[in-house]
């Protein structure tokens, strides 16, 4: 092996850092003693939670000191997302509620949208202004000209009072921007969806394929743990990417594929797997539809095939497909989360369903379980009244399998156009920062600009803030109670999340601001209880148990009703689709007219002097949401550009220089990014973690610092099947001389 | 008693979760920390090893940092934890500088402070936070001398090395290679 040795201290806090001065020495030597004393104090007041950091929701502790101050988070012990060890950013959870940049209190625009030109309001006069719009917005055009976009838990409550309002659009970007292509793609295959977390079992698995996934990088809690435990009982981890990721430096097998090619690499596995017969016979039989067509529809795409087009050797291609098939049925071609990438997504998907389901890895140990959700009674409330229009009517032939409100679609149809009726008037948005979030930031401000009423509900000021009518500050998961956590895993399992202190300032839980709106819009009916915690406790009570309980233990684990966390051997399964079985072949997909069976089609590459930008995360931070967390901002606080060493070579970059971006279609990075040259990436493409170049400057920790990727993603690979906004098509330039800010070709 | 640890560099993932679950424990400073991560890549692309580790205190028998603090601050204590007392130490950074590890820093306070293997909650018979976070398990505390303990155990399965062993500080924070 070449010696060629890169030595990075990641967090590197304190290091170089002097004695400290005059001002440090104030402190006695015994009060320096008792100041030491204190910081190491077993803590025991504590109070359960589950985290809003991210989507993963792990179950925990908030520990408090004497005088009520939270001091940290750590996790439950019997909750199955994490198994008493939360991820960095759930320990650095404390950073969310002791941001010093947190929204104080209600805000109304005073100026024009987006000059963030706001006065501080009363609750009461914000919900006025609101309730005032909705009714106008309700009158002149209809409620279905109100739209939800919602990221987190407090979305539960106005997706309530939209839905009694009469709109159906609830809109989450985890679907269309993330997702939504793995759920449809494994839809349409075994009749089910693969959810959050995900239903794989890796910590029984034998091997496991990342395809484009970084697990270890996305600190998704328990797979990090699960393949942690899978490393430790000596499983086969395969990783494809065309950067050496976290995993690919834990992986027996690394294959640095093409960026754009990973569906004929998938292609050529289910060849292999098939024509040396290594596929699981008596599995394929009895529970699949269309292996004949399959057969044939991958008898050319073989690994030569496959080596033209992905780089990747064709004998470690067979070889890595044998590895899948000796470890079958425990295996798992991991389908991955944010997979919106080339606008073939959900075809891509597909051959990774595929995959599984020839290996026989799907509802077998080691590969993908059947998920047990608990389910709490709602309060009853008048049934919501049937929408007259939906999002849908505006896109005839349009994403037929869509099986929710595309937050993309919902964006396009607000955008004036004569050949749209429902153009949505009013958007409420709760815990996601669209302009970060969508693709195309041109398309979203249009979208915002035409709208007579915006509302932000968010614990910070984001970009997305900055161009709401009224703002309204929600306190920090730590400050609220929630609905129980009920999500999908091995057993059925809930959890409660209960206040830890006051809020802070003049921010309020959105329960309760959902429920004043409610109020003012005559549909308060749909909010039976006047307190959440008695609705907790009266939801509790109908399983035989109560707030109190739940307030000691924090989780409450159930058994399953039946014993079938796998399938029985020879058990007669019924799959949710068409055919009744496992679809190789997808009826359903047919149906919408598209190919049955996925199909290779080649994508644009770079042109000369520009590189493809894949971006990712880093597992210290969680998009915008953290990116000003002092914790977390302490160990990452910009991202960098990872450049390969050649392409480096042939710039003049040097890692820590800082350059802008600019992208195939002019468009500039709004501020500099700085380098790293680095080995662990290929000459075609750039990396960056998203989430970074935040240009709300209220945000005082992060204002500036990196760049931002989806200021770069202006052009979108839409999934004609499902709606999905492929973001990898984009292509960066460098601009080195930071002064002219010329580009240099 | 002869406490130590050891990190798994092969399950370590770099998340820098003991990082963030150590500055909440001991109230350190933000933009101070006790312990760190590294990474460190051989080779060039596409072959490639990647290496990722959590550091902090080696908790050398043969301390340099002991030996040279003109106060004795810094100290050993039961269990062969190296220890600064904030009272006695007057921030001279002899300390800081004689450390081949870079393990210590001045905290603001005015003395200087470093990991302490959480002696306060190993004192209760609890893990420091630091094990008892991650997310991957890859930290093992414990008695050397007891050949039950999870550090023992695991020594004596696994290959492994320590960190600058020419300096002959005699370091107890083992790495699993």
């Amino acid at each position: 092996m070449a010696t060629r040795r890169q030595f990075i201290r990641i967090t590197t806090m304190g290091a170089g850092a002097v004695i400290a001065g005059a001002a440090g020495y104030k402190l006695l030597g015994n009060e320096r003693n008792a100041a030491h004393k204190a910081a190491e104090a077993v803590l025991t007041g504590r109070t359960p939670t589950y985290c809003e950091i991210c989507f993963w929701k792990c179950a925990g502790w908030v520990y408090r000191d004497e005088n009520g101050a939270i001091k940290k988070i750590t996790g439950n012990n019997e909750d199955l997302n994490c198994n008493g060890r939360f991820c960095p950013r759930g320990t650095g959870g404390v950073g969310m509620y002791y941001d010093e940049d947190r929204l104080r209190t209600p805000l109304i625009r005073t100026e024009e949208r987006g000059k963030q030109s706001f006065r501080e309001a009363t609750w009461d006069e914000a919900f006025d202004y609101i309730a005032e719009k909705i009714k106008v917005i309700s009158a002149e055009h209809g409620p279905e000209c109100l739209a939800l976009f919602t990221h987190g838990s407090g979305g539960k409550y106005f997706s309530t009072l939209l839905r009694a309002l009469g709109s159906p659009h609830i809109a989450a970007p985890s679907y269309a921007q993330c997702r939504g292509p793995r759920e449809v793609a494994f839809q349409a295959t075994f009749g089910e969806a693969i959810e959050s977390p995900e239903r794989t079992d890796i910590r029984d698995t034998k091997c496991l394929v990342l395809i484009g996934s970084h697990i270890g990088e996305n600190m998704h809690n328990g797979q990090v743990q699960e393949m942690s435990d899978a490393i430790d009982k000596g499983a086969t981890i395969i990783t494809v990417d065309p950067r050496y990721s976290t995993a690919a430096g834990k992986s027996k097998y690394w294959l640095p594929i093409k960026p754009a090619t990973d569906l004929a690499l998938l292609l050529a596995w289910i060849n292999v797997i098939i024509t040396e017969e290594l596929y699981d016979k008596p599995y394929v039989e009895k529970y699949t539809y269309g292996f004949e067509y399959l057969r044939d529809h991958v008898k050319n795409m073989t690994p030569e095939w496959a080596y033209g087009i992905t780089t990747i050797d064709p004998t470690v291609i067979r070889e890595t497909a044998r590895e899948m098939a000796n470890a079958a049925p425990a295996v798992i071609v991991h389908p991955g989360r944010h997979v919106t990438w080339y606008g073939d997504d959900t075809q891509r998907m597909r051959a990774v369903a595929i995959l599984n389901a020839i290996l026989g890895s799907w509802g077998r140990r080691g590969g993908f379980y059947r998920p047990e959700t608990f389910s709490i009674a709602e309060p009853e409330h008048p049934p919501f009244p049937t929408p007259k229009r939906s999002w849908r009517t505006e896109f005839p032939d349009l994403y037929k399998l869509a099986d929710t409100v595309l937050a993309n679609g919902v964006c396009d149809a607000t955008v004036p156009d004569p050949s749209r009726h429902c153009q949505f008037q009013g958007w409420i948005v709760n815990g996601t920062n669209l302009i970060e979030t969508l693709p195309n930031q041109e398309n979203t401000l249009k979208a915002i600009q035409s709208l007579q009423l915006l509302v932000v509900i968010d614990t910070m000021p984001m970009e997305i803030t900055g161009w709401a009518d009224v703002v309204l500050p929600e306190c920090t998961y730590l400050e609220r109670y929630d609905d129980l956590r009920v999500g999908p895993h091995r057993k059925p399992q809930i959890a409660l999340r209960m206040p830890a202190t006051e809020p802070l300032y003049n921010t309020k839980p959105a329960f309760w601001m959902a429920r004043e709106l409610a109020k003012r819009l005559g549909v308060i009916d749909y909010f039976p209880f006047e307190k959440i915690e008695d609705q907790l406790d009266w939801q509790l009570k109908q399983i035989g148990s109560s707030l109190e309980e739940m307030k000691k233990t924090g989780v409450k684990t159930f058994e399953r009703p039946y014993e079938d966390l796998y399938f029985a051997p020879g058990e007669n399964v019924e799959f949710y689709t068409p055919s009744g079985k496992i679809e190789l072949y997808s009826l359903s997909i047919e149906e919408a007219g598209f190919d049955p069976m996925p199909k290779y089609t080649p994508h644009e590459e770079p042109p000369e002097g520009y590189y493809r930008l894949n971006y990712g995360r880093a597992p210290m931070h969680t998009f915008s949401r953290t990116a000003n967390n002092p914790n977390l901002t302490d160990l990452m606080d910009e991202n960098s550009l990872w450049v390969n060493p050649g392409v480096a070579k042939e710039w003049g970059l040097t890692s820590g220089q800082y350059i802008y971006l600019e992208n195939q279609d002019g468009k500039r990075s709004e501020f500099p990014i700085k380098v790293r040259v680095t080995e662990r990436i290929r000459w075609d493409s750039v990396y960056m973690v998203h989430g970074f170049g935040h240009d709300q400057k209220k945000l005082k920790r992060c204002y500036g610092k990196g760049a931002s990727d989806t200021n770069l993603i202006t052009k979108v690979l839409v999934d004609p099947i499902m709606g999905g906004t492929g973001m990898r098509g984009n292509f960066v330039t460098f601009i080195t001389d930071l002064k002219s800010g010329e580009a240099r070709s | 008693m002869r406490y130590a640890m050891a990190v798994d560099t092969k399950k370590c993932v770099g998340c820098s979760d003991c990082v963030v679950a150590c500055q909440t424990e001991n109230n350190v400073p933000i933009g101070f920390c006790r312990d760190w991560v590294v990474e460190v890549i051989d080779g060039t692309y596409p072959q490639l090893e990647v290496e990722l580790r959590s550091e902090r205190c080696n908790h050398c028998e043969n301390a340099p940092c002991v030996r040279c603090c003109p106060t004795g601050a810094s100290h050993i204590a039961e269990g062969g934890i190296v220890l600064v007392k904030p009272g006695k130490c007057i921030g001279c950074g002899a300390c800081i500088a004689s450390c081949p590890y870079d393990a210590r820093f001045p905290h603001p306070k005015g003395y200087v402070d470093k990991c302490t293997f959480c002696i306060h909650r190993v004192k209760q018979g609890m893990k420091p936070s630091c094990v008892s976070v991650c997310p991957t398990k890859c930290m093992y505390f414990g008695d050397l001398d007891d050949p039950n303990s999870d550090v023992s155990q695991v020594l004596k399965k696994r290959k492994h090395k320590t960190l600058i062993p020419e300096a002959g500080t005699l370091p107890q924070l083992y790495f699993l290679i």
